[in-house]
Formats: structure tokens, C-alpha cells, sequence
């Protein structure tokens, strides 16, 4: 809502400055977002006539014209095609200052003699009505200052208003606030009823009168829309960034903002027979004032005559009944709108007006008649005509009343911290329009809302309002005593954080990526689910939700790698989204926290010594970090396959025999196909899993000696080194107590397509020294299960 | 006598002749080892008299010391030329660059998220989470939204076109936490909220972080005051000037939008703040009586706050980020700034 401060204080006019208006209109929830001048600084103008005009003796678009500023005439050439003898203009005389610090002086214009300039409204930071010389009413009092004439020192206020405040969409609405804020009271002009002059009426028939509860209609004849509207009134549709169109539309877009309340003019003899407000016919077409065809649908309420929809109720005209130059006599609007019958509607045809915004939020609905009363009154001042008389239809009982309330002392204060004086609570309840009646002495009263304030419902509402005119800046504040938290947390659950300072003590950086990605490189990514897709996405490249994070990661390798990255270390947590098929009608989607990581470039950070490329093992390293913070022991690494990954560097990760991730090399078709280099690495982990860590429990700590045997076992190249350590393990009992793998081996030595693990193993009682003939049982032991399970063989 | 002085001459001679370790030893044993020269000359006193014995194992002893000092001199001295030669030998440049991974950082979301979260948790509120894919219930009806209220037009939302849609605010964690549990709640709930919306001072995709307070006696002095202290500790400035306006959201009653003093200019007026000297950091409000219902809570017994912010705004003050849309381009030269 923009306004300008000057038409307020002819409403309200409290001892205060523009800055505390301001400042006061925000504390008080009516948010100021702009404050700006009426005009740019200029000095030096002054209302000014044109007495007389001569052509110019060597140029033909130029004239020689003496121009009175009340006290003397001055020459001034000019070259604007309106001048004329006996116009009022604004006149810059010899020494002002126009916007963009534009100096007047006295000048020669072809040989000729200049002393001034008469000036057009953009050439004053005015919006041009017409080509040339802005031109002055006749009665422009001349030698009058020009910012004092247009009152062109005043501020133009735009407040950004919750959605709830419908009732400060006018003028008398945010004076109405002012008023309550300063005590201060309205300057409320009188709106005295029109008597009509002529006996013309059209009937108005509500089809749907819970759509519309009142409609009032009036008919004007022999009205001039070709009449110009007056200065004063085209400066406040301006400053209210609104412009002049006719004097129809500008009465009443005028009332709209003086009021709130919202008209429309048809044009007469553009109707056929009588107003009726009903739903649409399903297909109904309507050609709006804005030159759309719309197709209705029945759920929408429109303005109708006894052939065809003439308006869409609420949100805008048609254009076929709409007042144009040749119009003559017209039929003025002025209802009352459901919000629900409007809410929503005006968008689902793509549209937004001035009107629509209003009737959503809701409309004072005893202001009809006040409102065609002026509307007529300012019509019939500017474009004349004669008036018929007001025809009413209304549904009472649609309507809505006022909100009864009961209020009471101890809510006050429960909700706000304090209590307020009973004088006060019913002062700054009088004072907002609310009649108040106790119901019991300083703990109860019975608050009947204004109509304007249809959004009190509830006794907080009331409660708010109280403390927004006390000031929220008044009331206390203290933090509350702090409690212990509701959820114990179990020691064991590993903190999610500490997943993520793990991998960022690796050299990950953490990345955020959007949780809806294109949907070709998803299909790439993971062609095995079928995303979820976005009905209305912001572009198609954000078009699905993702069922992996890797998606993102690639896509942000991708970014880096363009810009001279040479090494990524990139981590992101965040849900996936995997549909999972539909069960009675319901559509069933599992959103998992996961965490995802991606390696690329030199494993260490390139430094003086040579470098190595991240390789698989880099990537399991990291995994195997995150898992040593978890239940390290319930995971177990098993190949695996994922569409995004190479088939040959694929681990699925399981818990208790359960995939909870995969870890892989980026297949190099995939590589390809996004332009990504194929040595990139990357793992996906369901964070759960993770998060389920272990109590520490001690285990003693055993001060008999350790012996040691080194045993390397060939084995066929395919064996998964995982499963013959677990089988070494399988073979002895928790003597053994640890086994390393410290080398392999592949070459002629051993054959073709085998390879020689060896591996050391660690035997320990804790009681005893343990006897060589019982670790060389051990060792036995292991041979033939490894001999058995994998036919390998010791090697010599 | 003679002899002697001729042989610790000679010994002296030899140490100082000697060229390692091995020589000096050498010359130990020639001199003084058990068949060295100057111990036969010991073994020789015994042809002595009694009375002329010790004087001359006195002064034998003496000449043994003079060549056992020198060799030690001597040795002292090789060693630790041998030691200054293997120092040198090892010397590195100190001042090549240390070996191995330093670490990387969080996103700076993440790094004010875990701000705020540190805050609240010190006041004993616990950290919930919800899904991000929506229903129209918990996004909206339940939060006193209804299907043609004027603010969903406000919340530019994204829909699957089956009821499901993407959260716009963490808003409905407060009231499946409401759903699941029982009075008193202190809960924050922070997370990834999305509205359809992108240019240059909007992300399709943002973060937010909802707190919830339900107890008895819970009032509106408790939310300013808890507000109040955050900001003041979340930018480290301890007269913060905070400022709460009467605003308006479907879900609270009171309401406020909350300002605080420019962290920028102090409040003189600049750009960040668009010269008014305050900037908008949080939505907030007494949880509005239909929204306990809704989560199950007796509106007559309980009454609670509520505050919604945005991450990101608070990191870019925080930080001086000073465009929104790195945020989500993840380039590694923004994200490892925030170390």
C-alpha cells in the first residue's frame, strides 16, 4: 500500500515529524518498506501564464512568448506544440534548479532573448499526461510556488502489510492506526448521501449470495469521460503509483484507495436487461479489460447480465461492458466479495489486481454504501451527470458480523508476561473501534470488534492487540529457566557431527546441493528408481527429487572441475527420496538421511615429494574411519554393484548383512558420459547405520607375550582377501588376536591368475605364555581350513 | 725415568697423530693397555726398593694420566665432530611444507546451524527433525493455513500434485512433535525448506531453524528473552539493540518479526541493512491456540512460543557472505573459506 503523507494528514494530523510517522507505522506491524519525495528536488518554479505568442523571426517550431509570474512578464522561447495564449504552466525561471541539477539561465535561442523556461511534467520528475507543456487548471493561482501549488514537499509512504491487515488497504485504514496510536482523532469528512435525479435503476438478482452478500448498483447518465480529472486527484493516484486513465476509472481507483473499498463501472448501454452475481457457466468465456480470453470455470463468481458474463466478480471488468471514450451513461458497482468466494481466483487465471488483492483479504462489508456515495459525489463533481438511485440487494444473513469476544485479565497476562489496568485494556480497546462492555470488573469484559477489523476471532487476537498499542517494546522479557532436555540421548548413538568432523579432518569440504536435480543425470546416476518429480519446478533442470546424493556430487565435481579444480574432497548429508511404490491410494516415499562423499586428484595434497592418485583404497580408507566412530565390527565390505560405479571397484557396505552404502569408482561410461575424469571415487552411506555406535567396554589388558607368525598362502586371483581373513579367523579361537595383510604378491613365481597374500598373525593368552606346540596347532588349523575353503597353498 | 718421560712424549705425540676413533684406540692399547709400554714400565717397579716404589709408581701413574687425559681430550673431541658432521648431514629444510591431509570445513550453513543448535541445546532444547517432503496438513492446515488463506500465496510453494508437497518452513516439525508427544516440548528443528522462488535474494532451496516452547506460564516475556539472548550471543555483540514488530503469522498470536541493530554499520545506516540502521533476522509469536489443539495440546493448560530463522541470512551477516547464490554452487574456492 503506497500513499502519500499529505492526503493522510488531511485524515489524521498528529504533532509529529515524516521520521517518527515512520517509525511509529512499523512498531505498530504496518512494516514501512519505502519512504521516498513526492518529486526530486527543484527550485526556482513558480505557476506561470502565457500572455502572449509569437512566432519566432528564424525558426519555425520555436515561439516567442511572454510569460507572466503573477509580478512581472519575461520572454521565454519555447518549443513545446501546446504553448498558447492564456495557458498556465510551470514556469523555471532564470535561476532554478531542475531535477539532475539542470540550471536555468538567461539564454539566446536562435538570436532571441530567453528568460526562463516553461516546463513539462517529466521535466519536473512528474509522469507526462501529454506531449508538450504540462498544462495547469485555469483557476492555478499564477506566481504561486510550484512545489506549494502540487504540495510537492510530501512523502510517499509504501507500507508492506501482513496479510491479516486488509483493513489498512486505505487511507482511512492507516489513518484510522495513526489516530490510536496519537490519540489522536479522525478528521472525518462527512460522506453525505447523493440524491438521485433521475429514477433509472437496474435490478441486481444474488444467485449466489454467499459468494456475494451485497451488491449495490446505480445507474449515471450523460456523464462526460472525456472530462480531464483534476490535478490534485491524478497527483494522489500518482504518488500512489497509480495513473490517470479517465475520470471513471480514476473516481474509482481514488475511492479504492481512500476507502478500501473496490468498484467497477460498466458502461450502460453495453447491458442487456438486469445484474445478476452468479457462478460461471462451466467454459464461459470472458474477454478482460487486459485483452484476455478466459475460459471460466464454475467455481468462479462472475458479474452477469441476462446474455452473458459481463466480469469476473471481484478481480476485474470485461472489456466488452467496459466505459469508453464514447461512453455515456454507466452503471456503478459496489459490493461486498466473500473472501472464499474470491481467494485463489484471481491467481488461477493468472491474474492480480488492486481489487482481487482486497476482496482475498477481506473487505469492511458495511462500507458499500458510503463508498458509492463518494464515488458518485466525485463522479458527478468532475465528469457530471445525472444520478439514479441506489439499488441494494443483500443477504443479511450472509454477511459477516462482528466478532464477539470474551476477554479475559488472567490470558492477558498469562500470555504476555504483565498485566494491563483494566482502564487501559478498555481504553486501548476503545480507542481501536472495539465497544467494550465488563463482564466482570477488571477480570472480564465482552468485546465487540468493528466491522473493518473482521480479523479478530479469538481472544489472543485481542491480547495482541493490546500489546501491539502498548508497544511490544514495553513489555518484559526474561529467558526462561533452563531444563534438562526432554530425549535422553543413549551414549552409545554416535553424534552425526562427529561422522562429518571425521571426514573434514581427511580434507573433505562439506557441500549443501539442491535436492532436486535434473532428471537425464539422475536416469544416469541411477536408472533403477524412478524419481519422484516436481509438479511445478523452478526450471526443468531441477525437475525431480533425488534418490541418490551422488547425483549432486557429480554435478558439483563437475562445477569444480571447470574451474581449474585438480583435486576434490567433497562430502554432503542430507535425505534421498526413493519412492516406494503405492499402497491404498498413497503414494509411500522413504526419505533417508544418507551421506555421500567424493575423492579425486593426488591422494595427499600436491607437495615436493611425487604424487599418487586417490585410488580405491583412499576411498575405503575414509568409509573405514567413519565406521571405527560407529559399531566397527557389525560392518563387513563385500563386492558389489551399483549402476553410477565401476563393476570391478565396487564395495557394498553391510551392516549385519544388510547394504547400508555402496563405495566405487565412478564407471567409465558414466565418467564419459558427464565429462567427468574416470578416476573420481565416490561413496554413499545410509546415515542411520552409522549412527548406532558401542558402549566401550573394557577388556583387560594382557601382559603375556605376543607371538607371531607370518604365513603367505597363494590363492586363485578371484578369492576376496576379506573372506580368507575371515576364515583365518574362523579357524582359531580368540587366542588369535590379530591378523594383517603385509603384502601380496602376483607373478611368474606363483602362476598365472593367482596371487600370494601374506599375512601375519598375532596369537596372545591372557593368562598364560602360550606353548609353541600350541600356536603351530593354531597354524595348522588355518592351513587346512584355508586349504579346504580356498584350496591355497602355503607358499615356500 | 727418562724412558718414561720419552714414552709420554711419544704417547702424546701418537694421540695427537691419531686420525679416527679406532687409531686412538690403538694408541691406548700400545701405551696402556695391559701390555702397553707405559704399563710394562708399572710391571718394572717391582725391581724397586720399598721406599723408592711408590715415588716412582707416583710418578709413572702420573705420566699414565697425562696420556689417559689426552686421549680422552682427544675422543671427546672427535665425537663430537663426528656428531657435528651427522647433524649436518641431516639437516633439513624446515621450511618445505609438512606432509600429509589438512582438514577441510563445514559448509558455513552447516557452521551457523551448529551455532544456533549449540545455543538452544545449552538452554535444554532437544534437535528434531521432520520430513521434507510434506503434506498439505502438517505445512499448512495445522498450522492455521487454510487452502485459500492469502499467506500460502506467500509461501510460493512446490508441489508433487498428490497433496504432497515441499516443506516451505520447518514450521511442521512443531506440530508432528506436538503429535508424537506430550507436554512440555522445547524443541528446535533445524533443516532444508523450499519455496519456488529464485533470483538474485532467493534460493529455491534454503534452511531453516524452528524452535518451539510449550509449557505452563509460558509467555511472550520468555520468547523476548530468549530471542533477545541468542541474537546478542550468535553475533557476539553484547548491547545488541533488538527489536521486536508486531507482525503476523497464521501460526502465532502474538506475533513478531524480530530486528536487531545493524551488525554491519552499528546501526548508522548502510547498504546491508538498506540504510535503515536495522535488520530483519527472525519471525516469531506465541503459539497460536488452534495450532496446540491441532498437536493435541490443551490450549487452557498449556501455552508456548515459536520462532522461525532463516540460516542463511544469519551466516551471509555473520560472515559477510555477500550473495546468496554461492551458497548452492558449491565451489570449492567459497566453501573453503569458512575453516
Amino acid at each position: 500500500m503506497r500513499f502519500n503523507e499529505a492526503w493522510l494528514r488531511e485524515w489524521v494530523n498528529p504533532a509529529i515529524d515524516t521520521d517518527t510517522l515512520v517509525q511509529q507505522l512499523t512498531m505498530a506491524g504496518l512494516e514501512v518498506d519505502a519512504v521516498e519525495p513526492a518529486a526530486p528536488a527543484f527550485t526556482g518554479v513558480v505557476v506561470g501564464q502565457v500572455e502572449s505568442c509569437e512566432p519566432h523571426p528564424d525558426a519555425d517550431k520555436l515561439r516567442v512568448c511572454q510569460v507572466s509570474n503573477g509580478a512581472d512578464t519575461t520572454q521565454v522561447v519555447c518549443g513545446a506544440a501546446n504553448v498558447r495564449p492564456g495557458l498556465k504552466i510551470p514556469f523555471a525561471q532564470v535561476g532554478a534548479v531542475l531535477p539532475g541539477d539542470f540550471k536555468i539561465k538567461q539564454a539566446k535561442l536562435r538570436g532571441v532573448e530567453s528568460s526562463g523556461m516553461l516546463c513539462g511534467a517529466s521535466e519536473l520528475g512528474l509522469e507526462d499526461l501529454i506531449d508538450g507543456l504540462m498544462e495547469l487548471p485555469d483557476d492555478a493561482p499564477v506566481g504561486t510556488d510550484f512545489r506549494k501549488y502540487l504540495q510537492l514537499d510530501d512523502a510517499v509512504i509504501e507500507v508492506d502489510l501482513t496479510p491479516n491487515r486488509a483493513d489498512c488497504l486505505s487511507l482511512r485504514g492507516i489513518a484510522r492506526e495513526v489516530g490510536v496510536m496519537n490519540q489522536s482523532p479522525l478528521i472525518n469528512a462527512a460522506i453525505d448521501k447523493v440524491a438521485p435525479a433521475i429514477d433509472d435503476t437496474l435490478t441486481v438478482n444474488l444467485a449466489n449470495s454467499q459468494g456475494c452478500p451485497r451488491y449495490l448498483g446505480r445507474v449515471i447518465k450523460g456523464v462526460n469521460v472525456n472530462a480531464d480529472s483534476p490535478l490534485w486527484m491524478i497527483e494522489r493516484l500518482r504518488r500512489a503509483g497509480l495513473r490517470t486513465i479517465d475520470p471513471i476509472v480514476d473516481v474509482t481507483n481514488y475511492v479504492l484507495l481512500e476507502l478500501g473499498q473496490p468498484l467497477h463501472a460498466f458502461d450502460l448501454a453495453k447491458l442487456n436487461g438486469g445484474i445478476t452475481v452468479r457462478n460461471a457457466n462451466a467454459e464461459e468465456k470472458l474477454l478482460t479489460l487486459d485483452d484476455q480470453e478466459l475460459t471460466l470455470r464454475d467455481d468462479t463468481l462472475v458479474i452477469a447480465d441476462d446474455s452473458q458474463a459481463l466480469a469476473l466478480a471481484g478481480v476485474m471488468g470485461g472489456k466488452p461492458s467496459s466505459v469508453t471514450s464514447d461512453t455515456q451513461d454507466i452503471f456503478l458497482e459496489c459490493a461486498f466479495f466473500a473472501p472464499l468466494a474470491i481467494a485463489g481466483k484471481a491467481r488461477s487465471y493468472g491474474l492480480h489486481t488492486d481489487s482481487s488483492h482486497r476482496f482475498e483479504r477481506g473487505v469492511d462489508p458495511q462500507l458499500q454504501n458510503e463508498a458509492i456515495e463518494r464515488a458518485t459525489a466525485l463522479i458527478l463533481e468532475i465528469a457530471g451527470g445525472q444520478p439514479g438511485p441506489v439499488s441494494e440487494a443483500v443477504d443479511e444473513a450472509q454477511l459477516p458480523g462482528q466478532a464477539e469476544i470474551t476477554l479475559r485479565a488472567d490470558r492477558i497476562e498469562g500470555l504476555l508476561g504483565m498485566g494491563l489496568p483494566a482502564e487501559q485494556v478498555e481504553d486501548i480497546l476503545s480507542r481501536l473501534g472495539m465497544e467494550v462492555s465488563t463482564q466482570e470488573s477488571g477480570k472480564e469484559w465482552m468485546v465487540l470488534a468493528p466491522s473493518w477489523r473482521f480479523d479478530m476471532a479469538i481472544e489472543a487476537d485481542l491480547i495482541e492487540e493490546l500489546a501491539r498499542i502498548y508497544g511490544y517494546e514495553k513489555l518484559p522479557s526474561r529467558v526462561p529457566a533452563g531444563s534438562p532436555s526432554g530425549e535422553p540421548v543413549a551414549e552409545q548413538t554416535v553424534n552425526q557431527r562427529r561422522l562429518g568432523d571425521a571426514l573434514i579432518d581427511r580434507g573433505y569440504l562439506e557441500a549443501i546441493t539442491y535436492t532436486f536435480v535434473e532428471p537425464g543425470l539422475l536416469k544416469q546416476v541411477e536408472p533403477r528408481v524412478e524419481p519422484l518429480p516436481l509438479l511445478n519446478p523452478i526450471s526443468t533442470d531441477l525437475g525431480v527429487m533425488r534418490t541418490t546424493l551422488l547425483a549432486g556430487l557429480f554435478s558439483t565435481a563437475r562445477h569444480n572441475l571447470n574451474r581449474q579444480a585438480d583435486r576434490l574432497r567433497l562430502f554432503e548429508t542430507g535425505l534421498r527420496f526413493v519412492p516406494t511404490g503405492s499402497s491404498e491410494g498413497e503414494e509411500s516415499l522413504e526419505q533417508t538421511p544418507m551421506i555421500a562423499g567424493l575423492l579425486y586428484g593426488s591422494a595427499q595434497p600436491q607437495n615436493w615429494e611425487g604424487k599418487r592418485p586417490v585410488d580405491f583404497f583412499d576411498l575405503k580408507g575414509d568409509v573405514e574411519a567413519l565406521l571405527t566412530l560407529s559399531d566397527a565390527d557389525a560392518f563387513s565390505f563385500a563386492p558389489g554393484e551399483h549402476p553410477a560405479l565401476h563393476p570391478g571397484q565396487t564395495a557394498a557396505l553391510k551392516r549385519d548383512g544388510e547394504v547400508v552404502g555402496y563405495l566405487g569408482r565412478i564407471h567409465p561410461r558414466l565418467a564419459a558420459d558427464l565429462d567427468l575424469p574416470a578416476q573420481l571415487y565416490a561413496f554413499e552411506l545410509a546415515l542411520a547405520p552409522l549412527l548406532d555406535g558401542v558402549l566401550p567396554h573394557f577388556a583387560g589388558v594382557s601382559d603375556q607375550p605376543r607371538m607371531r607368525r607370518d604365513l603367505a598362502f597363494v590363492v586363485e586371483d578371484s578369492v576376496p582377501a576379506g573372506e580368507l581373513v575371515a576364515a583365518v579367523r574362523d579357524a582359531c579361537d580368540e587366542r588369535l588376536t590379530g591378523v594383517r595383510i603385509f603384502d601380496i604378491y602376483q607373478g611368474d613365481s606363483i602362476g598365472e591368475n593367482r596371487k600370494s597374500l601374506a599375512l601375519g598373525l598375532t596369537f596372545q593368552d591372557r593368562s598364560r605364555t602360550l606353548k609353541d606346540q600350541e600356536v603351530n596347532d593354531l597354524v595348522d588349523a588355518v592351513v587346512s581350513q584355508l586349504k579346504q575353503q580356498f584350496n591355497a597353498a602355503l607358499r615356500d | 725415568m727418562e724412558n718414561l718421560n720419552a714414552l709420554v712424549d711419544a704417547a702424546l705425540a701418537d694421540v695427537e697423530q691419531a686420525g679416527d676413533i679406532r687409531a686412538l684406540d690403538d694408541v691406548r692399547v700400545k701405551y696402556l693397555g695391559k701390555k702397553g709400554e707405559i704399563s710394562a714400565l708399572m710391571k718394572g717397579l717391582g725391581k724397586l726398593s720399598a721406599e723408592e716404589r711408590p715415588q716412582a709408581g707416583a710418578v709413572i701413574n702420573e705420566g699414565k694420566q697425562k696420556v689417559q687425559d689426552a686421549i680422552a681430550t682427544r675422543k671427546h673431541a672427535m665425537e663430537e665432530a663426528a656428531l657435528a658432521e651427522q647433524l649436518a648431514s641431516e639437516t633439513v629444510d624446515v621450511t618445505l611444507p609438512g606432509r600429509g591431509e589438512l582438514p577441510g570445513n563445514l559448509h558455513p550453513v552447516t557452521r551457523m546451524r551448529r551455532r544456533i543448535e549449540d545455543f538452544f541445546l545449552r538452554l535444554g532444547f532437544d534437535i528434531s527433525e521432520g520430513p521434507e517432503v510434506e503434506d498439505d496438513f502438517h505445512n499448512f492446515e495445522a498450522l492455521n493455513i487454510p487452502s485459500h488463506h492469502p499467506a500460502r500465496a506467500m509461501h510460493d510453494t512446490f508441489y508433487f500434485g498428490d497433496g504432497r508437497l515441499l516443506r516451505t518452513h520447518t514450521s511442521p516439525v512443531q506440530v508432528r512433535v506436538m503429535e508424537q508427544g506430550k507436554p512440555p516440548f522445547r524443541i528446535i528443528a533445524p533443516g532444508r525448506v523450499y519455496r519456488c522462488d529464485s533470483d538474485l535474494t532467493h534460493t529455491p532451496m534454503f534452511h531453516q531453524v524452528e524452535g518451539l516452547l510449550v509449557d505452563k506460564g509460558v509467555t511472550f516475556a520468555d520468547l523476548r528473552g530468549t530471542v533477545a539472548e541468542f541474537l546478542k550471543l550468535v553475533f557476539e555483540v553484547e548491547d545488541l539493540p533488538v527489536r521486536f514488530r508486531p507482525s503476523y503469522f497464521p501460526f502465532t498470536e502474538p506475533s513478531a518479526e524480530v530486528d536487531v541493530g545493524c551488525v554491519s554499520c552499528g546501526g548508522e545506516g548502510c547498504r546491508v541493512c538498506s540504510h535503515t540502521g536495522w535488520l530483519e533476522v527472525m519471525g516469531c509469536g506465541m503459539v497460536h491456540p488452534s495450532v496446540l489443539e491441532h498437536g493435541g495440546v490443551d490450549a487452557n493448560e498449556y501455552s508456548g512460543f515459536a520462532f522461525g530463522m532463516g540460516v542463511e541470512r544469519l551466516t551471509m551477516l555473520r560472515y559477510g557472505v555477500n550473495d546468496l547464490r554461492l551458497f548452492f554452487e558449491n565451489d570449492t574456492r567459497f566453501l573453503s573459506q569458512f575453516g
